[in-house]
């Protein structure tokens, strides 16, 4: 007989149909891509929205992420169905109390924002590519300005207007979309790990935290690959919000689990057991000390000394990484650690961790990754540094005839492939 | 201008009236587009609104096919559980199995027995189920079902066993956050899934605080009990109430004053499993304990 299932270890008394794993790793990826999401366009708002200047250098870039990223959210949920052709029946016939049929609605509206967000913003770019380019990629621009040419001043600032109007939409979208996965876990009785009323804001705060930090982390490696130089004021000002994004969700946190504690109702001391136990190195080593304690110290350190140049990036990305980590560890502690716990409340279970297959490690790294190989030929299609100087060619960007940057980029991919 | 451009198109010219004329396209465009979601907007509340927990189409896909001669509007289907009575002989657990097709491990199962021991001196009871490694073993296989006779050699204070199922809840947590409608309560008071509808993301399975449903790993949906619905709507008893042979099973209608389950409820003080989490299970118990999980 064909190896259907993975039964988990335990110990106490659980029920029997607890020891298959309802949901498994691409549950932990999920919403783990939907913080991504939700944190990048933060960054991207701020810009947009209220003006952060020194965010200017990212804010396209971060908006671009964001939109390659969502694009992948519904991929670990289609690989997890058990009858993934039947998705869309959460949508063409919803069951409007279940928080997951309503999300459905609420992920394709943002994915629906972010696509007319991403165009207006590139707008200018798609219109000088269809004007420049020929064959291929000239009809690809050309399907891409939707028969819309029109650069001129007017048009560009009623551009600009749906731009505003977009990202501030979208604000309360991205906080929506993430609390609302958070609301997917905390609504549910069933699990005392999960059923929590600051769940929603856990995971929304935790979302902006691993957005920015993805930002930062993938601004210097693009910076790196591109070799420009780092904008510091704007890697200094993310550091920033991820400083103070990173307190707050950590805060949040411990007043969840202290609350959990405190409350000591019915099933704490297996909680304790957990937590005490199985969740001691990932919980508290990892997730706690290495991926938020440790960061915000770093971050604490950088301020005080005001460090800048190249301890500023080198400090920056590794606190960058230590965020993006917590936030995983986190989702992979909530999303299995709650199933860990029995419904019982009289006993615990050993997530049965797979490698392969459409539910193993190496489907959710697939999955975790897509979104960046994406975005990698996402800015060659739509560079969103803007009018940033490579220190390569002198461009003089006051001539209205002059060949964008991000042509000069194209042309100069072309004569290397050719090369 | 050195770009060579079809005919028609907005950007041939760079006057101020085609500017003009290109900006009202495609304002115009973009007029149609906020039109055309209002319009996507209003049919989707006139789907969603007038109805109360489904769609019209999410009703439809999770109604099931009339059954002749069955009228379930005439119908209030109970369970009652007399536990004082249980043996833990667990031939409920194996005709249900066989009834309803259950994949013969020890990790799927619509009904199943808890055993509760207290040891002398021991304030918490040992708990273990048939699916307990320690009973399989002695069963020799996961196909049979056995209580081992683990504390031969232990004191034991008392002991008693708990038959479990679906609870067929009155305000089921798993209909609630079923996201296609594939799992609904019928009108006589039974949650059945749909299984040529459910998508398979056990939100429901997650959603259950009993434990109750599971995921057939071969259909590749949710699946659970059913009280034998197939039988109770042609008269019958579902399978493990049929072969209980101490009547610790009792399954009944509760619009019939004179059923078994009206007469059971009626005459004993019963209890319900974890009446916190709201569901209103409608699995009637006698003979818990504090301690029964």
């Amino acid at each position: 007989m064909e190896h259907l299932f993975e039964a988990a270890s335990f110990t106490g008394y659980v029920y029997p149909n607890e020891t298959v794993f309802p949901w498994g790793v691409l549950i932990v990826i999920y919403p783990y891509l939907t913080g991504l999401v939700a944190g990048a366009f933060t960054i991207s708002s701020l810009y947009q929205v209220f003006g952060v200047q020194s965010l200017k250098p990212v804010a396209h870039f971060a908006l671009l992420s964001s939109l390659c990223v969502m694009l992948f959210v519904p991929t670990p949920l289609l690989l997890h169905l058990g009858h993934p052709e039947r998705a869309f029946n959460a949508m063409l016939t919803p069951h409007v109390t279940s928080a997951m049929a309503m999300f459905s609605y609420a992920a394709s509206f943002y994915i629906l924002l972010l696509m007319t967000e991403t165009w207006f913003v590139f707008r200018e770019h798609i219109v000088h590519q269809a004007q420049h380019l020929k064959g291929i990629p000239g009809l690809f621009y050309r399907a891409l300005t939707l028969g819309s040419y029109d650069l001129s001043e007017k048009a560009m600032h009623y551009d600009r207007k749906w731009i505003y109007a977009l990202s501030a939409i979208g604000i309360p979208a991205a906080c929506g979309l993430h609390g609302y996965v958070g609301f997917l876990f905390g609504s549910l009785k069933s699990r005392e790990w999960w059923s929590s009323d600051l769940m929603p804001p856990i995971f929304l705060l935790s979302a902006i935290v691993s957005g920015t930090a993805l930002t930062i982390v993938l601004y210097v490696v693009a910076c790196k690959l591109r070799r420009t130089t780092v904008v510091l004021d704007c890697l200094k000002m993310m550091t920033h919000v991820l400083w103070g994004f990173l307190i707050v969700a950590l805060v949040l946190e411990g007043l969840e689990f202290g609350s959990l504690v405190y409350k000591a109702r019915e099933g704490i001391d297996v909680i304790l057991q957990f937590v005490t136990g199985p969740l001691l190195v990932p919980f508290w080593i990892m997730q706690f000390s290495i991926g938020a304690v440790l960061p915000i110290f770093i971050l604490t350190v950088m301020f005080w000394r005001k460090t800048t140049g190249r301890n500023l990036i080198i400090g920056a990305t590794v606190c960058g990484i230590l965020a993006l980590f917590e936030v995983l560890m986190m989702r992979t502690n909530v999303v299995i650690g709650g199933q860990d716990i029995s419904k019982t409340g009289k006993g615990l279970l050993s997530f049965p961790w797979v490698f392969m297959g459409r539910e193993g490690i190496f489907a959710a790294a697939a999955v975790l990754i897509a979104p960046f190989i994406l975005l990698l030929g996402m800015v060659r299609v739509f560079p969103p540094w803007g009018e940033e100087p490579t220190g390569r060619e002198e461009l003089d960007f006051t001539d209205p005839c002059a060949p964008t940057l991000a042509q000069l980029m194209v042309d100069r991919d072309l004569s290397r492939s050719e090369e | 201008m050195t770009k060579k451009e079809s005919p028609g198109t907005c950007h041939e010219t760079h006057d101020e009236a085609d500017r003009g004329g290109c900006e009202i396209a495609r304002r115009g465009f973009l007029d149609q587009l906020k039109c055309a979601v209002a319009g996507l907007a209003v049919t989707a509340a006139a789907y969603v609104l007038p109805l109360e927990g489904q769609t019209a189409l999410g009703t439809e896909a999770a109604s099931i096919p009339a059954i002749p001669g069955y009228d379930w509007s005439k119908h209030r289907w109970a369970y009652g559980v007399d536990a004082t009575k249980c043996i833990g002989c667990l031939r409920c657990v194996k005709a249900c199995k066989t009834e309803n097709n259950v994949a013969l491990d020890a990790h799927h199962f619509r009904t199943w027995v808890e055993r509760y021991v207290y040891l002398d001196g021991h304030e918490k009871p040992l708990i273990d189920s048939q699916a307990d490694p320690v009973n399989i073993a002695a069963a020799g296989t996961e196909e049979d079902y056995r209580f081992a006779n683990r504390y031969n050699n232990d004191d034991v204070y008392k002991a008693f066993f708990v038959p479990k199922l679906c609870n067929h809840c009155t305000h089921p947590a798993c209909v609630q956050v079923c996201p296609t409608g594939a799992t609904f309560k019928t009108m006589d008071g039974v949650v059945l899934i749909d299984h040529n509808y459910c998508i398979g993301c056990q939100y429901c399975v997650q959603a259950c605080p009993y434990g109750a449903r599971f995921f057939d790993h071969v259909r590749r949906v949710t699946n659970k009990c059913t009280w034998c619905y197939h039988r109770i709507t042609k008269g019958l008893m579902p399978a493990c109430v049929e072969v209980c042979p101490v009547e610790a099973r009792i399954f009944g209608d509760l619009d019939d004053k004179e059923s078994k389950i009206s007469q059971f409820i009626k005459n004993n003080r019963v209890q319900v499993l974890k009446p916190e989490t709201g569901n209103g299970p409608n699995v009637f118990y006698i003979g818990l304990d504090s301690e029964v999980v």
